[in-house]
């Protein structure tokens, strides 16, 4: 298979998968068939194109001409290969998750469920392998559309109000600030593409540098920096297999994918060293990873706990992003990739424990551990890997993004670095305290563990989880091409 | 002579000669099958002009053999073509779905008055964008409008007789005005051709009467557009129109004004009056910007659907008119874009607002309860046109967006203000739109209200569900591959501007 087949079939698969999906309406076993061939064959696909990328290559795909310099193009760099391999990988693990959570639950409107995470998944990969910031622009916004009925899928009053705060966050932002910042770039650059270094050095300066950088920071709401995060924890109205797999890698992690890259590859952090206008971006994202740790302490539902301590890792990404040296922009994406393993396994045991006991809410979770081994493990992990306690996937990106802290002496950085790892011990280690040995309420009755579906999937990102933290090489070898720049 | 070089004359004279036909085909179904034919061989016609105007070329047609500028000459260009691509388009498709709804509210035997009324407006509009006579445009501007007031007064309830009233005043008045001025330029120059009296006004010396006629001229057809605030006539004959009627003059009607008065102003007059230019911006850029936000509140607030969206048209003429004032080549080519878009877009969604209202009679928001569940695909259709209006990418309202924002910015700080208005009343839509999808998809068919008659729903005609498809998929063909009108408008905005060269 050539590159360019690869990177357009594997806009395709999913995108025809979902077709196939809605055809096998009636036949649920067939339809969810279906939907694990396609996560198989679309990780296959994208696995294919790794081993060109990390020899340097960059594959590319020409759609057509949009306006006059602007076209829909599609070419892999690492960054957008790494994010296209965590996000279809994870998806094969989430499918076999979603069948055990929704057969668990009963859910209605299942074929619609698995169309629409098709659908999102061919947005991820366009957004992933996305040349320029209009071909990004187009899938990020058809991401947003199409997890939206993902999100309202209960359908009540209560499910609907808090959909639209997603969709009109996410919508707004975009059109109101991504649109304007992405024109602003074209008007004085004269292109939109991604280049390595940057296309704004010499064409912008000064002031303007930083407010262009604030439209794009904001624009793009799903990276969740604060104030434009209130989306994320009203998403957790929707399914666990969605909070999961969408609101803790593929779309959140488009929002920090994107935002990286446009520091990386539109202003290049050469001018960003150099214009002071730009340094607000530490301040906001430091004060997001500490806000945001706070609020999550003070939650009592568990998945709204989550999706907090989602906002502040996500943050994390974005202020090793902005620290601009090489050793924090490989942190920035590693963290990427230790925070999807471990956050996904979070959702995943959520999931499990509102299957099994129809339990939602953090105090009810007293003495669980016993009744649900295997799913409180892997909690565990899971939790350890945000605190970042090695032997996990967090300790690596954190020790990455510290040392690149310290290479340029980043004070600010380092101190919330620093408190952030002790509000995230303080919200999780409680928790898993609890469950584990504290006495379960004796009149409660026993339910078991979770299905079979369910545990094999949170097993298996558990073990990535604690597998990252020592088989870390290719990815490093991977990213390494960003520190060159 | 091959049939070929009749194409300009055809495009007037098909509709025009079918129309008195229709009135003689009594029977169900025959007068809707001989205006549709003839609306679709409008289109075709449309068509095969537009493949040429695509080159660049300009093709004249002498009227009766008589040369210009003595007789009466048809000018194609690229701008005349897109028009025509729209209006013809836009008639056909609205044509096409409107069998079954028309023949419930008009009854078989005024139907083919009805039909015949279409034609001639079609005819009026078509005529108005391909002759290059300025006397000539006024005599189509009142065979459209004098039809046009028809097909509205054929609306649903009484209601339509005063929105018809109220438009027959408002148009007259522009026509008037328009006439006045076309008055004061012939005096001053003794011709009535659009190329000629833009050669002849450069040897005028007396400049009064020309500026005179300038501003008589562009508030006439501000009327005619409903530029702001000249728009009071527009919600209330988009909302009491028979509905596929609205479809039909929301898609063209208002834009073929601001088509005679962007070649007036722009290709008479801009090389010809000194100032002119500054004069155009300074007093059109403001009222567009107040057009924008204005229309976009309204429509925020707004709970019957169709003036709703009548109320967005307000703002998006607002979008189209900004364009143009900003005078270069990029914000005219954006304002030409912006009219055939947004054609493409309001057009759908009035033409699934009138499949829905089949169903559900009343048309207030509440109404629209739930009937995306009894009706997927006319809701499915209504999103992809509301995401084109918004200017989500993939649909053909983000490239005008793109084009407009682009263009503004190219404006120094009063393009920023610009901008921002532009990027607000894109807010004021997502909000707008949203206040529609949402009761469609998540309603309960309890909050209908709609005069005490339960919603009995039953199939969609599946022509009107065909030609609502057609619409809501060249939004998206169009967003995706939108080289024809792009570049048509820029050959346009070439054409108009030339002469600043």
């Amino acid at each position: 298979m050539t590159p360019t087949l690869a990177i357009g079939l594997s806009l395709l698969l999913p995108a025809l998968g979902a077709f196939a999906i809605a055809a096998a309406d009636s036949r649920p076993n067939l339809r969810e068939t279906i939907t694990v061939l396609v996560a198989l064959a679309l990780a296959a696909t994208v696995a294919t194109l790794l081993p060109g990328v990390m020899a340097g290559e960059r594959p590319e795909l020409y759609l057509g001409e949009l306006l006059p310099g602007i076209s829909i193009a599609f070419k892999v760099e690492p960054l957008g290969m790494l994010y296209a391999c965590l996000a279809s990988g994870l998806w094969i693990v989430n499918s076999i998750y979603s069948i055990g959570y929704m057969r668990g639950n009963s859910e209605k409107h299942q074929t619609r469920f698995y169309v629409c995470f098709a659908i999102a998944l061919a947005a991820v990969m366009g957004i992933a392998f996305a040349e320029n910031l209009v071909t990004l622009f187009l899938f990020y916004e058809i991401l947003t559309l199409s997890t939206y009925p993902l999100v309202a899928h209960k359908g009540d009053s209560n499910t609907i109000a808090s959909a639209r705060v997603y969709l009109g966050i996410l919508l707004a932002t975009s059109v109101g600030l991504l649109l304007p910042a992405i024109i602003w770039t074209y008007s004085v650059a004269d292109t939109v593409s991604f280049v390595p270094g940057g296309i704004l050095t010499g064409s912008l300066t000064g002031p303007g540098v930083g407010l262009l950088l604030a439209l794009f920071v904001f624009g793009i709401g799903k990276a969740a920096v604060m104030p434009v995060h209130r989306w994320l924890p009203a998403a957790m109205v929707a399914p666990t297999p969605v909070s999961a797999l969408l609101h803790a890698v593929a779309v959140v992690k488009a929002g920090v994918f994107t935002v990286t890259k446009v520091i990386l590859y539109i202003f290049g952090t050469g001018l960003l060293a150099q214009e002071p206008s730009s340094n607000w971006l530490i301040f906001a994202s430091a004060f997001t990873i500490l806000a945001a740790s706070i609020v999550a302490l003070r939650q009592q539902n568990l998945k709204r706990m989550l999706a907090y301590s989602t906002i502040g890792q996500l943050s994390y990404v974005i202020m090793a992003a902005a620290v601009l040296t090489p050793l924090a922009k490989i942190g920035a994406s590693i963290h990427m990739v230790a925070h999807a393993f471990g956050k996904i396994t979070l959702f995943f045991a959520a999931g499990a424990i509102y299957t099994a006991s129809k339990k939602t809410e953090l105090n009810q979770l007293r003495g669980i551990g016993t009744q649900m081994p295997w799913t409180m493990a892997a909690f565990t992990i899971g939790a350890l890997s945000m605190i970042g306690v090695p032997p996990t996937g967090g300790f690596v990106s954190k020790w990455f993004i510290l040392a690149g802290a310290f290479q340029s002496d980043n004070y600010v950085a380092i101190f919330t670095i620093i408190v952030s790892t002790a509000l995230n011990a303080a919200y999780f280690l409680p928790i898993i305290f609890a469950a584990w040995f504290a006495k379960p309420d004796p009149q409660l009755k026993s339910h078991g563990e979770a299905p079979t579906a369910i545990v094999v999937a949170l097993s298996i990102t558990a073990l990535a989880t604690l597998g990252f933290f020592f088989f870390n090489q290719p990815v490093l070898d991977l990213e390494r091409a960003l520190m060159d720049q | 002579m091959s049939i070929a070089s009749q194409l300009p004359a055809l495009q007037i004279v098909v509709p025009l000669l079918v129309a008195p036909l229709t009135v003689l085909l009594r029977g169900s179904g025959l007068a809707w099958a001989a205006a549709t034919a003839a609306s679709a061989m409008a289109f075709a016609i449309a068509v095969a002009l537009t493949l040429t105007a695509l080159d660049g070329a300009t093709i004249s047609y002498d009227m009766g053999g008589w040369p210009a500028p003595y007789g009466i000459e048809l000018r194609l260009d690229a701008f005349s073509a897109l028009l025509l691509l729209l209006t013809t388009g836009a008639s056909t498709l609205s044509l096409l779905g409107a069998r079954d709804s028309i023949a419930e509210l008009m009854g078989e035997s005024r139907e083919p008055l009805f039909y015949a009324a279409w034609l001639v407006a079609l005819a009026g509009l078509c005529g108005i964008a391909i002759t290059g006579d300025a006397f000539n445009v006024f005599v189509f501007m009142e065979i459209s409008s004098l039809a046009t007031y028809v097909l509205i007064a054929a609306g649903p309830d009484r209601r339509a007789l005063t929105a018809a009233f109220k438009y027959l005043i408002m148009g007259t008045v522009g026509a008037t005005f328009y006439l006045i001025g076309v008055g004061l330029v012939y005096m001053m120059t003794g011709t009535l051709n659009f190329a000629d009296m833009e050669a002849r006004l450069a040897e005028v010396d007396e400049v009064r009467p020309i500026v005179v006629a300038a501003g008589f001229i562009t508030i006439g057809l501000a009327l005619k557009a409903a530029i702001f605030p000249l728009h009071v006539w527009l919600p209330n004959a988009y909302s009491s129109a028979p509905n596929l009627v609205t479809v039909f003059i929301a898609a063209c009607s208002t834009k073929v004004a601001l088509y005679v008065l962007l070649r007036f102003d722009f290709f008479v007059f801009h090389g010809n009056l000194v100032g002119h230019a500054f004069q155009f911006s300074s007093f059109l850029a403001p009222l567009a910007v107040l057009g924008i936000l204005v229309g976009s509140a309204v429509a925020v607030v707004e709970s019957n659907v169709k003036r709703l969206l009548a109320y967005s048209s307000v703002a998006q003429l607002g979008y189209i008119l900004l364009g143009a004032s900003f005078g270069d080549l990029a914000g005219m080519t954006a304002a030409i874009t912006l009219m055939f878009n947004h054609g493409l877009a309001k057009g759908a969604l009035f033409m699934a607002i009138a499949a829905l209202a089949m169903h559900t009679r009343g048309h207030t928001l509440a109404d629209l309860s739930g009937a995306a569940r009894q009706m997927p695909w006319t809701a499915a259709a209504l999103v992809i046109a509301g995401a084109s209006l918004i200017g989500i990418p993939g649909t053909a309202g983000f490239i005008s967006k793109w084009l407009l924002l682009q263009a503004a910015l190219q404006q120094g700080p009063l393009g920023v203000v610009a901008a921002v208005a532009v990027v607000a009343g894109s807010l004021a839509a997502l909000a707008y739109v949203w206040r529609i999808i949402e009761p469609l998809y998540f309603g309960t068919a309890e909050g209908s209200t709609a005069g005490g008659s339960t919603a009995v729903y039953t199939a969609t005609p599946p022509l009107l569900l065909l030609a609502l498809w057609l619409a809501a998929g060249a939004n998206v063909y169009f967003g995706l591959i939108p080289a024809v009108p792009v570049s048509l408008s820029e050959l346009a905005a070439a054409e108009l501007l030339g002469h600043l060269r």
